[in-house]
């Protein structure tokens, strides 16, 4: 029974990662044949990006200001408060400034593209868009994806930047730094692999984002509850997702500019 | 301006819609079994039965909205059964579906509703107004043009869902239970809308209804545009173009006219008639 059940589960889980994968295939494969909506791509980048700037503006400002804090803090015992700038623009441009953006943008639109999708598919409106000759793949899901890895991509370069002002403020007004050390070191130190691996993740991060969102937003069963469920779960798996990929990329990125 | 009151236009005489032996399932389950039947040119076909027997999984797939298991459906004359989802868009947009619920795009407004195959067509601005204004006045709702959905009454969306279903002169309608959760004198608006369809531009339609009264108004009455409004026919006469299938447990149980099905002795027939 207990084999049985997890023959099953094991089955699901196979059946969902083929889906996933070809869900996002055919997302990306629509890019290269008509109609494409482009008028959709600038709506959704508006929604997406321009909508999720000021929570990224603030997040990245105060993840900086918190590194300086506790930076300088363990940096102390060893004298080294001068490197401040370089823990922080590091930090923020090879790993925070990317996951950090990420989970915000997750939570802010994973959930949103699956809450409207399924709300669509519940009350019919994706049959009836395919009713009406449209496809809902190249109309709803393609644009999403698209103007969620572009978007992304600026995002995680602001939140780089206010994260570095972030440190710099702290580090300036609290413990009363020099700011100029502070700006010559997050920049002396910062070579282009590291630029690198801050602006590959953001790219992976968003189509996971988008990815995750429509494609349980398009698998909604159940109603309004059904709603709810696929929207805890794109959240849920996007965030997830996002992590596990950080520590992929990361690794690989490390071990090939080591 | 007219453009709706373009005739559809009408192939030979061979079927705009027909099954044979099309089996649908979901996770096993089989929900229609060997259901076969046709819709000819300028028939209106009313599909009977009780909740939860297959209409509207039927219905969807007329219009290759599901996949039948095995079987072959012919839409407008090409077998739709084994197309490709992306060569089934050309096909969708030679037909006209309304919906339980209307199923109205909650973000646009009415006149996006309605015209949302002319914008996505790029049709210029003042053509669509002119097109979704006519569509309107045809469903009696000319006034909701700037509206949005969550305006409208449920009557009042199922009506919007005609005209945008109307919009591009489908050469087949079919209609998802279009009276279904609305109070009688709202039902007969959407019959009398129905009929008038019906009558102005003899589309081809399937019409699901668990509703008998719906069934036999739409076969004992005809538009009068002098009333504007319907009429009945003469004692004993009925329309001829409108005929009757009956579900049941995913079979057809019956397939014939009025004066057949009233006669009809199938205990199922039988039970459900009275």
């Amino acid at each position: 029974m207990a084999l049985a059940t997890i023959d099953r589960t094991a089955k699901q889980f196979v059946l969902t990662v083929q889906d996933f994968t070809l869900f996002g295939f055919r997302a990306v494969s629509n890019l290269f044949s008509r109609p494409i909506y482009w008028s959709d791509f600038v709506l959704q980048g508006d929604i997406i990006g321009v909508g999720s700037g000021m929570i990224v503006l603030f997040a990245g400002f105060f993840t900086g200001g918190v590194l300086a804090v506790q930076s300088a803090a363990t940096l102390a015992s060893f004298g080294a408060t001068a490197v401040t700038g370089r823990f922080v623009s590091m930090s923020m441009i090879r790993e925070l400034g990317a996951v950090l953006t990420g989970i915000m943008v997750s939570g802010r639109n994973a959930s949103s593209m699956a809450s409207e999708l399924g709300s669509m598919v519940v009350t019919e409106q994706i049959d009836a868009m395919r009713a009406l000759g449209v496809d809902p793949m190249r109309k709803l899901v393609t644009p999403r994806i698209v103007a969620t890895v572009v978007t992304l991509f600026f995002l995680t370069i602001i939140a780089d930047f206010c994260g570095i002002l972030g440190g710099a403020a702290v580090t300036v007004l609290m413990n009363h730094q020099n700011g100029t050390q502070y700006f010559s070191q997050a920049y002396e130190f910062l070579h282009y692999p590291d630029i690198l691996q801050g602006l590959v993740k953001p790219l992976v991060f968003g189509f996971i984002i988008a990815n995750v969102g429509c494609f349980y937003g398009m698998r909604t069963t159940g109603g309004t509850e059904g709603v709810g469920r696929s929207t805890i779960s794109a959240v849920v798996f996007a965030s997830v997702l996002i992590i596990f990929v950080d520590l992929l990329i990361s690794t690989i990125m490390v071990s090939i500019f080591r | 301006m007219s453009s709706l009151a373009k005739p559809a236009p009408v192939e030979a005489e061979e079927p705009v819609v027909a099954f044979r032996d099309v089996t649908v399932s979901f996770d096993g389950n089989p929900v229609l079994k060997d259901v076969s039947f046709s819709v000819g040119p300028r028939e209106t076909r009313v599909l009977l039965g009780p909740a939860g027997v297959g209409k509207s999984v039927l219905l969807k797939t007329a219009n290759g909205l599901v996949r039948p298991d095995s079987g072959s459906v012919f839409l407008l004359g090409e077998d739709i059964s084994h197309l490709r989802e992306s060569a089934l868009f050309p096909l969708r947009l030679r037909t006209g579906m309304v919906f339980q619920e209307g199923a109205l795009f909650d973000s646009l407004s009415v006149r996006d509703n309605v015209a949302y195959q002319l914008i996505q067509e790029r049709v210029p601005d003042e053509e669509i107004d002119e097109r979704v204004r006519e569509a309107l006045r045809f469903v009696g709702l000319e006034a909701t043009f700037s509206l949005y959905p969550g305006s409208l009454s449920g009557g009042m969306r199922r009506r919007v869902a005609i005209a945008r279903a109307l919009i591009r002169q489908p050469e087949l309608l079919l209609y998802d239970s279009p009276t279904g959760g609305l109070d009688p004198v709202t039902s007969t608006t959407i019959i009398e809308l129905i009929v008038k369809q019906r009558d102005f531009y003899r589309t081809p339609s399937i019409m699901v209804t668990h509703r008998l009264q719906d069934a036999f108004t739409l076969c004992t009455h005809r538009f009068d545009s002098e009333a504007d409004g319907m009429v009945l026919l003469p004692k004993g006469e009925v329309d001829a173009n409108t005929t009757f299938l009956m579900l049941n447990l995913g079979k057809v149980s019956f397939d014939g006219s009025l004066h057949d099905l009233v006669r009809s002795t199938d205990p199922f027939v039988r039970e459900f008639l009275d």
